[in-house]
């Protein structure tokens, strides 16, 4: 069933795709210098700040230069991981053809290899977005963030597990492809090739982190360390905070793969619109959270420099008024709560629903009919990689 | 070992590259200067000439990870013009030998976007990105007793190179010399090529302007006993192949776009699989997979950009925009790319 929402006849859908393809045309037409400019602008000042609060780091020892070094490398890993990597990973300078900029190439300051995150987001993600069995960021695998997730005792831990997430964010991102949830419950093959992938990259990462760097630091080493340390969990909580405001707020839509099965371009432009959350902030937060405030602007359109979401929100606003279509929006500090509340409300089995057999994230604990029944019940969350997706190209 | 390459050995070292991972030292020493990269060949210009009213002279200063070239090889050149890296190829002028500077002479196409962007817009100071040499129009290491440059137009730069180099290893068998341009007016490296000459007495030099009654290459331009190299449009060579079969050639043939609502025709080659197809409907990711190659790729309509390629040449349509584009080096989706003549992938 293709999706729809309030009055909506498949006609406005597909005009809304036509003013939303129009949005995209103008704005790709007037791409040029500024545009490239702003990312190296923002790039000499990360990496001014990077190369700063590694120098400071190295005398961790002394109170002030420790904090100010620590917020100088937060910022710098905050900023590579946002406003930087993802969105140039994302294809959004692809247009300068700059190598360096290039989306397929470029590689981050954080665990998770460069490709397993093309794949995963870019194309997992942001192609099935928020569709049940397909979008594996509902929940990462390891949480409840939905009614339709089956509910069972290991999500009495829920808030604890997001939790451990947020504080070790940039490893859940690195192991997130492997699919792991699926490999214990025997679904899938553990990828050896991804996983060393992963060692190779995080392990590089920790390297310059937690060995190279504090070693230059000689007898102030640990100081460094726990430098480098607290900067990396300070951009681990910024980034869940931001992203899981994303899509996971009170009123933000599900769908299942029937929704999704055949859609049209409108169709997957709207899907985009009804699965995604804004959050409202200043420049410098726009900027801080890597313009994901704007999300439902970068679900439209993942590709467009991120700098013109904020230009482009108007207009979608605007469109979303005239076609009673909700626009969910609100401050970081409400928009997270009502994360959280979720996650707390769906810890407990939701009442009313049927409960069927458990169905444990981590399989193996519920007995030889928790295989059959997974791969019964959860038949469309097969490998997505085999999947044969029919795009809304005519 | 000199301090530049002892600079280039120790920031190129694996303990550097652990450091600054996982971006690359270039990526931070291109913040202090863009030509202090030590692993991006990239060139300042220095200083700029007009030989002609369609041409224009640089002469640029090539950092240390520039690796040379050979005498009628050519370069891929980048310059950023409205925010996008434009890559052409241009054969440097100099000899071999002497790479300290190079010197590329650049002729304005009509439409030609590189071109008459830096004809007017190259100043000294300017940044140029490189890569390594390429191309088999060279001479063999061990040289013919005999040789014949012969060029027309802007097919002149290779072959001043061959001169410039010839020249310069004290080479003392027969070099003639003939160039061809439309007018007087159109004759490239006239007054550096008779320098030569004179210097030179087994340098022979002629320059032919065929719009103003020159006479055309023909059975007797040439001894039979040289070796020929020519570089030009396809008549040329033809003409001198007629002759002399077994002359080393290259030729250059702008891109010709012919956009119609007719079903292309042409042929798709992906060159890293060694792969040619004939154009068949369907985007290039569709051609790819009905060749046998299984390109990376994810969402198949145009978001993820999973499927980013190199397009080397040829022109492509864009099915969601319906733009056209004919540009030379350029990356593009392939799901969402049809082509529109011929066109070559890095693929």
């Amino acid at each position: 069933m293709p999706i729809t929402y309030g009055n909506l006849t498949p006609e406005d859908i597909e005009a809304l795709g036509a003013e939303l393809d129009a949005i995209r045309d103008r704005v790709v037409a007037e791409l040029g210098e500024p545009d490239l400019e702003y990312i190296r602008k923002l790039i000499k000042a990360q990496r001014g700040l990077e190369l700063g609060g590694r120098a400071l780091l190295e005398f961790g020892w002394l109170p002030p230069l420790w904090l100010a070094g620590t917020a100088a490398l937060s910022v710098s890993k905050i900023l590579d991981n946002m406003e930087i990597g993802h969105n140039v990973m994302h294809g959004q300078y692809d247009w300068t053809q700059i190598p360096e900029l290039n989306s397929q190439s470029f590689e981050w300051d954080t665990a998770c290899p460069g490709d397993q995150w093309r794949h995963s987001h870019n194309y997992v993600h942001h192609t099935y977005t928020n569709v049940h069995g397909l979008d594996r960021d509902i929940g990462y695998g390891i949480l409840r963030i939905s009614e339709e997730q089956e509910w069972n005792p290991y999500y009495l831990g829920n808030l604890i597990w997001a939790t451990m997430l947020m504080l070790a964010f940039e490893w859940g991102v690195a192991v997130h492809d492997l699919e792991s949830d699926q490999v214990l419950a025997g679904n899938k093959k553990l990828d050896r090739r991804m996983l060393k992938q992963i060692w190779k990259k995080g392990g590089s990462q920790a390297l310059k982190d937690y060995v190279l760097f504090p070693l230059l630091a000689g007898p102030g080493a640990p100081f460094t360390f726990a430098g480098n340390f607290t900067a990396n969990v300070v951009r681990n909580i910024w980034a869940f905070s931001i992203i899981f405001c994303g899509h996971f707020p009170e009123g933000v839509e599900e769908f299942s793969a029937e929704d999704q099965a055949g859609e049209t371009r409108g169709e997957w432009y709207l899907r985009q619109m009804l699965g995604s959350a804004n959050i409202t902030g200043g420049p410098l937060f726009h900027i801080m959270s890597g313009n994901l405030s704007f999300q439902i602007e970068h679900h439209l359109f993942p590709d467009i420099p991120a700098r013109r979401y904020a230009s482009i929100s108007e207009d979608v606003r605007e469109i979303c008024e005239r076609y009673g279509l909700p626009y969910n929006k609100g401050p970081l500090h409400k928009q997270l709560f009502s994360v959280f509340k979720k996650l707390a409300r769906l810890s407990l089995p939701t009442p009313g629903a049927v409960t069927r057999v458990p169905e444990p994230p981590s399989g193996g604990e519920g007995g030889p009919l928790d295989k059959s029944t997974t791969a019964g019940s959860e038949a469309s969350a097969g490998p997505v990689r085999e999947r044969e997706p029919e795009p809304a190209l005519a | 070992m000199n301090a530049r390459t002892l600079n280039r050995r120790l920031l190129g070292s694996r303990l550097v590259d652990s450091l600054v991972g996982p971006h690359g030292i270039d990526r931070y020493l291109e913040l202090i200067r863009p030509t202090l990269t030590v692993f991006d060949a990239r060139a300042r210009v220095v200083a700029v000439e007009h030989q002609t009213e369609r041409t224009v002279t640089l002469t640029i200063d090539p950092n240390g990870a520039f690796t040379g070239f050979r005498a009628g090889q050519f370069v891929k050149v980048g310059v950023e013009i409205d925010g996008v890296r434009r890559t052409r190829t241009y054969s440097p002028t100099i000899s071999e030998y002497d790479v300290r500077l190079l010197e590329l002479t650049i002729t304005v196409r009509e439409g030609g976007v590189v071109g008459s962007y830096l004809r007017s817009h190259a100043r000294p100071g300017m940044t140029l990105h490189l890569s390594d040499a390429a191309g088999s129009f060279v001479m063999p290491a061990e040289r013919p007793d005999r040789v014949a440059l012969v060029s027309g137009g802007s097919g002149v730069t290779p072959v001043i190179a061959m001169l410039r180099t010839l020249v310069s290893e004290g080479y003392t068998g027969q070099i003639d010399f003939i160039h061809y341009g439309r007018r007087a007016a159109d004759w490239l490296y006239k007054p550096a090529v008779e320098a030569i000459a004179s210097a030179h007495p087994n340098v022979r030099v002629r320059y032919v302007a065929t719009r103003e009654g020159g006479e055309r290459f023909s059975a007797g331009t040439l001894s039979r006993d040289a070796q020929v190299f020519v570089c030009g449009p396809p008549e040329l060579i033809d003409a001198v192949r007629l002759e002399h079969p077994d002359a080393v050639a290259e030729t250059f043939t702008p891109p010709t776009l012919d956009v119609s609502d007719e079903a292309a025709s042409g042929t798709v080659r992906f060159l890293r699989s060694d792969v040619s197809r004939e154009i068949a409907p369907g985007t290039l990711l569709e051609q790819a997979e009905a060749s046998g190659l299984s390109p990376e790729h994810g969402c198949r309509m145009g978001i993820c950009h999973g499927c980013t390629c190199t397009k080397q040449a040829g022109a492509v349509k864009n099915v969601l925009t319906g733009e056209v584009s004919a540009e030379e080096y350029e990356e593009i989706r392939i799901c969402i790319s049809v082509p529109v003549g011929d066109v070559a992938l890095q693929l």
